[in-house]
């Protein structure tokens, strides 16, 4: 029973973070309509650079601000110059233009600080919380600020006239329009914002997994799992999604034989596969129906 | 009278197909003014050229300030409020989101407020219904929010696309008193672009007829309605 709870509770940390990746996902799919590969190569981009930070003396807290600041602008830069353009082009053409930022992040990443393996740190400690031996300091530092995180969402979104006005732009842009609302800025803002929430599940993961240029690709692949099942149409289906990919991989990797460490990463592709035949809006998600 | 909306000479493309050859009319300040015409005439698109959402050429001019190569978000800014065809109901809102939506380019927030409750009074429905999704309600309702979400702008002209479409002709004869009513008492200068002629014309005072992308006749509503040839050759009724 310990163990179960353990993993629960375990799954519901590296759930966080998922939830972070599909969220962002979600943020800039409702925005563009699609997927962006590179969102994980951004997160990992963005921790490297709070390592930097901290690596010239910068305090972690005053990395982790900084670093989202300058994500944010990285993420509005990056929909500016590359996807701006690409905004009435095939599909195809943004696939590539995502592959392509993927690409050159990584090797950016690489060129810079190399492909060897960083330690992290984490500002939590990694003693077991609060005396008890089923969770981690930093596994509830990684759930307090994802929670933290959300809740400021829910408020900026729900309560706020630019959070309208974003909501607006993503559902109805002709519509948004008409009533004054400058949609194209608001999709750069749904990208500065995404990159910045990658940016804190980066940070928050990269104790974990440790620093490295590919450190995000597993995770990301989960973050695509989460957001697809919890509907790729519903932020708060992908933040749910997160967590019950968090929660499913590590019963599975500690229940099922034979799946262990080596096939969790295949189930999320399967489980990716099932969601879009049984039931391709998710669970939260709604029906789109084009025209043709 | 003093003119609040001049169009001179309008044309617009849809990629190589011209939709409008060149369109002429104006409103004066408070006037009612609709435009008629058939299916494919060009009335959804006159609309669409004011605020620039299609290619177009000519001179479009608000109180003497042109309004030609500014973004469609910029136009609302004048004070012209647009209910597109569909009513463009952001439907999986609340009511009282919608009408925030439509004062989005304002700040004066204690006057939002006080307006949102100017709304529920024109409109009671809307305030039984103000937490519910707008996509919950009937056309007609939709209709009226549609409206709505207009005037919280406190534009100084509105451009309705096909307000009755869809619409019971009970419902048609009231939604048409409220807009007189906004348009006496709020002096709002209101376009009204309808395939109901016999209604729209009741309702106006001004009348611009379109065919095929060019004004075919213009006038006062009331001769306009009289004139039998023109009813039965482009009002079919």
């Amino acid at each position: 029973m310990e163990l179960f709870t353990n993993q629960i509770l375990a799954g519901i940390a590296t759930g966080a973070i998922y939830a972070c990746m599909a969220l962002a996902v979600v943020m800039i799919y409702q925005a563009i309509d699609h997927l962006n590969f590179a969102q994980g190569e951004m997160a990992m981009f963005a921790t490297f650079i709070s390592w930097q930070l901290m690596q010239w003396g910068v305090p972690y807290w005053g990395a982790f601000v900084i670093t989202l600041v300058l994500s944010f602008l990285g993420g509005i830069a990056i929909e500016r110059i590359l996807f701006k353009p690409l905004a009435k082009a095939p599909i195809l053409t943004n696939v590539a233009g995502f592959i392509a930022l993927f690409a050159i992040i990584n090797s950016c990443a690489g060129l810079i600080w190399d492909f060897t393996i960083k330690q992290y740190p984490t500002p939590f400690g990694s003693a077991p919380f609060l005396g008890s031996q089923l969770i981690s300091t930093h596994q509830a530092g990684m759930i307090g600020v994802t929670l933290l995180l959300l809740i400021g969402l829910f408020f900026f979104f729900q309560y706020t006239r630019i959070g309208l006005a974003m909501r607006a732009a993503a559902a109805l842009p002709e519509s948004a329009r008409l009533v004054g609302i400058n949609t194209s800025w608001m999709i750069a803002l749904g990208w500065g914002m995404a990159s910045a929430i990658g940016a804190i599940a980066g940070m928050l993961i990269a104790p974990v997994v440790f620093l490295e240029p590919n450190m995000m690709g597993g995770v990301l692949i989960y973050g695509f799992a989460a957001a697809v099942l919890g509907g790729l149409t519903s932020p708060f289906g992908a933040v749910i999604g997160g967590f019950l990919m968090g929660i499913f991989e590590n019963l599975a990797g500690t229940y099922i034989p034979g799946v262990g460490n080596e096939l969790k990463l295949p189930i999320a592709l399967a489980l990716i596969i099932s969601v879009l035949v049984v039931k391709p809006a998710g669970l939260f998600g709604r029906h789109i129906v084009k025209r043709v | 009278m003093t003119t609040l909306l001049n169009v001179k000479d309008l044309r617009a493309y849809y990629g190589q197909v011209q939709a409008l050859h060149g369109l002429s009319f104006s409103l004066n300040e408070g006037s009612l003014t609709t435009l008629l015409g058939a299916n494919g005439a060009g009335k959804t698109t006159t609309l669409r050229a004011i605020c620039n959402m299609v290619r177009s050429t000519g001179a479009v001019e608000f109180e003497g300030k042109p309004l030609n190569n500014r973004a469609t978000e910029n136009i609302v800014r004048f004070g012209i409020a647009h209910v597109p065809q569909g009513r463009g109901t952001f439907t999986n809102m609340t009511v009282e989101e919608n009408l925030q939506l439509g004062a989005i380019t304002r700040k004066d927030n204690s006057g939002i407020v006080s307006d949102i409750e100017r709304m529920y009074a024109h409109f009671p429905v809307l305030k039984q219904r103000h937490t519910q999704q707008a996509g919950t309600l009937s056309g007609g309702e939709q209709q009226m929010l549609a409206v709505a979400r207009a005037l919280m702008l406190r534009p100084r002209l509105m451009l309705l696309d096909e307000p009755s479409f869809g619409l019971a002709p009970l419902v048609v004869r009231d939604l048409f008193g409220i807009l007189g009513k906004i348009n006496r008492e709020d002096k709002v200068t209101i376009l009204v672009v309808e395939q109901n002629a016999q209604l729209a014309l009741e309702l106006a005072d001004q009348a611009y007829v379109i065919e095929t992308g060019r004004i075919v006749m213009s006038g006062n509503a009331k001769d306009i309605a009289k004139n039998e040839d023109i009813r039965k050759s482009y009002l079919g009724y």
